[in-house]
C-alpha cells in the first residue's frame, strides 16, 4: 500500500471566502482514508506558495476579481494535469459577482469601490482615498468564472459543497472513473 | 369521451381526445420536464425545456396534441442534453446567483439544473444583465435579474385573477415581462393574488416580502426531491 506514489493535490482559494476549503473538512474520517492516496503540494493547508512539482489535481476556489487570481489560476492550469473547480464562486462568480450589474450605475467597479471606500453610511475613511497602493493586485473590470479564464476539466456545485459532494467527486478523479455526480447530490445553495 | 394510446419512451399510455401529449404523460406518471407551463394555467410553449420527439420531429410537448400511436421520446441523452443546454443559457441570460437568492431550494430553474445533471463548465459568458428591481409595493418586489420570460405570471393574472398587471414587452432579446404601470404599486396587484402565490413564479424574480428564509434551505421543495417527484411517484402507486 506504501510503495504507490500519492497523487499530488494542490488547491488555491481566488476571490472565495475559503468556505470551500473548510467544506473539505466536511469529508470527516474519510479524510484519514484520503491522506493515505494523496498528499497536498502549494495549498493554504500546507502553507506551500509554490509548485514543488507538476501535481495531479488542481482544486481551485473562487473566480478571478483581480490579476493576481489570474496568475494563480493560469499557474494552476500549467502544473496541474487536472483542474477542477470547486464552489459557485469559481463556477460562475459567486457573490464577487454581484459587483458586476449594480442596478443603475453604468461603471459598477466605480460604484462598487466608491461606496465601499468613501459614500457608504458606515464607512470610516479619513483620507477619502480609495486604496491604490501599487503593491495591491490590480483589480479587474468584473469578476470571470474560472472557466472563462483557462479551461476547467471539473466542476463541484455548491456554495459551499457538502462534504460527500466532495469526496464523491475527489474518490471517483483518484480512480480515473469519475462519471459526474449524482442528481439527489447536487445543490448550487 | 373516447380515448387512444400512444408511446412515450416504450411505455403506452392511454390518452383522450385533445389531451397534448405533456396533459396525458402527468396523468401516467411520466414526468416531462418543463418551466413555462403549469397547472392550471394555459399552455404557452414558450421555454422549450419540454421539448420531445414525437415521430422524429422536435415539439414542445405542452401544446402538441398527442395522437393515436405516436411514438414519442422524452428522456433521451440526446434530448436532455439539448434540455441541458437551454437551462444552462437561461443562467447565462439572467443574474441567477443560487447562494444570495430567496427561492433557492424552491426555484424550478435549479431544480431543473439539478435533475438534468448541469455541472459542466458554460461554453458561453455570463451576459449579467443590470435590469431594475422593482420594491414599490408595500408586499411584493420584483427582481427582474432573475426573470426567465416564461410568462407563467402574466396567464396567472389575466387568466385566473382577471387583473393583467403583467405582460410582455419589447422584441427579441429586450423582450420582458413589464408590470401594467410605471412600477408595481401603481397595478392593482395583491400579495393574495395567484400570479404573486409561490406556485406561480418558478424563479425568485416575485418576491413576497417578510417571507424570506423562513424555511430554511436544507427543507424546500427540490432539497429531497428531485423536480417532477410528485408526478413519477404516480406511476409506482
Amino acid at each position: 500500500m506504501n510503495d504507490l506514489p500519492k497523487a499530488r493535490i494542490a488547491t488555491a482559494s481566488l476571490a472565495g471566502c475559503f468556505g470551500c476549503h473548510m467544506a473539505l473538512l466536511d469529508i470527516d474520517e474519510r479524510l484519514i482514508e484520503l491522506m493515505k492516496l494523496v498528499e497536498f503540494d502549494r495549498s493554504p493547508l500546507t502553507d506551500i506558495k509554490r509548485f514543488t512539482r507538476r501535481c495531479d489535481i488542481g482544486i481551485i476556489e473562487g473566480g478571478c476579481c483581480n490579476e493576481e487570481n489570474v496568475h494563480v489560476l493560469q499557474d494552476f492550469r500549467r502544473n496541474c494535469d487536472i483542474l477542477v473547480g470547486i464552489g459557485q464562486c469559481a463556477i460562475m462568480g459567486g457573490l464577487p459577482a454581484m459587483r458586476n450589474a449594480i442596478m443603475h450605475s453604468d461603471e459598477p467597479l466605480r460604484e462598487c469601490l466608491e461606496e465601499a471606500y468613501i459614500r457608504g453610511p458606515f464607512t470610516q475613511n479619513k483620507t477619502q482615498i480609495i486604496p491604490n497602493d501599487p503593491a495591491l493586485p490590480l483589480l479587474l473590470d468584473k469578476v470571470y468564472p474560472c472557466s472563462e479564464v483557462v479551461e476547467i476539466d471539473y466542476q463541484i456545485p455548491g456554495c459551499a459543497p457538502t462534504g460527500d459532494v466532495i469526496f464523491e467527486a475527489l474518490a471517483g478523479l483518484l480512480s480515473g472513473r469519475f462519471q459526474g455526480f449524482e442528481r439527489a447530490h447536487i445543490r448550487f445553495d | 369521451m373516447s380515448g387512444f394510446s400512444f408511446q412515450i419512451d416504450g411505455v403506452e399510455v392511454t390518452a383522450k381526445n385533445g389531451q397534448t401529449i405533456m396533459e396525458a404523460a402527468d396523468e401516467a406518471g411520466i414526468y416531462i420536464p418543463r418551466l413555462c407551463d403549469h397547472e392550471g394555467l394555459r399552455h404557452q410553449g414558450g421555454c422549450r425545456v419540454c421539448t420531445v420527439k414525437a415521430g422524429g420531429r422536435s415539439v414542445a410537448a405542452c401544446t402538441q396534441p398527442a395522437a393515436p400511436d405516436l411514438v414519442v421520446e422524452n428522456e433521451t441523452p440526446h434530448i436532455n442534453k439539448l434540455r441541458r443546454d437551454l437551462v444552462g443559457m437561461l443562467f447565462n441570460e439572467g443574474n441567477h446567483l443560487c447562494p444570495i437568492c430567496e427561492a433557492s431550494g424552491n426555484c424550478e430553474l435549479q431544480a431543473m439544473a439539478y435533475r438534468l445533471g448541469m455541472t459542466e463548465p458554460t461554453k458561453f459568458p455570463y451576459l449579467e444583465p443590470c435590469r431594475p428591481v422593482d420594491a414599490s409595493h408595500p408586499d411584493i418586489a420584483l427582481d427582474n435579474n432573475r426573470c426567465i420570460s416564461c410568462g407563467r405570471c402574466v396567464r396567472a393574472s389575466q387568466d385566473v385573477d382577471g387583473k393583467g398587471v403583467f405582460g410582455y414587452v419589447g422584441r427579441g432579446i429586450h423582450r420582458h415581462i413589464a408590470a401594467n404601470g410605471p412600477n408595481l404599486r401603481h397595478t392593482d396587484a395583491e400579495v393574495t393574488d395567484f400570479a404573486i402565490s409561490a406556485e406561480v413564479c418558478p424563479v425568485g424574480c416575485i418576491i413576497r416580502k417578510r417571507e424570506g428564509f423562513a424555511r430554511p434551505i436544507g427543507e424546500r421543495d427540490y432539497d429531497d426531491h428531485l423536480i417532477g417527484y410528485d408526478i413519477e411517484k404516480k406511476r409506482d402507486e
